[in-house]
């Protein structure tokens, strides 16, 4: 199982290398928003996996709650920025 | 035994396809709206998924009924907060001027 675990994270991992390429070529600011977004929700779910591998889910489970928070505040604070600022 | 590790491998199995489809769209859809489409919908419903999937093993592996719940918590949370963080996002890009995309030709 512990395998099976590896492989999904490696996987997902893959996939933030590929939104890593809407973070360069974003046109705009946003774009880069979106796609450091992206990247949060894939980086939970691998924490969630290396709480598995590690067997030390109560640790992980803690990091897990913070992050998704603050990746959400995050998201949120750089909308309130932008719509206050007006224009791009 | 089996059946429910059989289970929760279905559900992480089901989370990585939506990653994956979720950051295709977001890669070749031409718009920024689009790909607020993209990533908003399928990553909520991807890490519901994996969250469900992780909580369903934790359970019946270890036996850790507390932590499955709260995986669960957290699973109930992302999919609360990511549409919300989602429509802000979408809302200041509006309001920042970001023109929607249109096909040339129809109007």
């Amino acid at each position: 199982m512990e395998n099976f675990f590896l492989g999904v994270s490696i996987f997902l991992c893959f996939l933030v290398l590929l939104c890593l390429y809407r973070l360069m070529s974003g046109p705009t600011i946003i774009d880069r928003i979106v796609g450091v977004g992206a990247i949060g929700t894939k980086t939970l779910a691998v924490l969630v996996l290396m709480g598995f591998i590690y067997d030390r889910i109560e640790m992980f489970l803690d990091i897990i709650m913070v992050y998704a928070l603050l990746n959400f505040i995050g998201t949120l604070a750089a909308a309130k920025y932008f719509e206050g600022k007006g224009e791009i | 035994m089996e059946i429910i590790k059989a289970i929760s491998v279905l559900f992480i199995l089901a989370g990585c396809f939506f990653f994956a489809t979720s950051t295709i769209g977001l890669l070749r859809f031409p718009d920024l709206y689009a790909r607020m489409h993209a990533t908003g919908k399928g990553d909520t419903l991807a890490v519901f998924l994996l969250l469900i999937g992780f909580s369903i093993y934790q359970a019946a592996h270890h036996g850790a009924i507390l932590d499955s719940i709260k995986l669960l918590v957290v699973a109930v949370f992302m999919f609360l907060a990511s549409p919300t963080a989602c429509h802000a996002i979408s809302r200041a890009a509006f309001r920042c001027g970001v023109k929607p995309w249109t096909r040339e030709g129809s109007k």
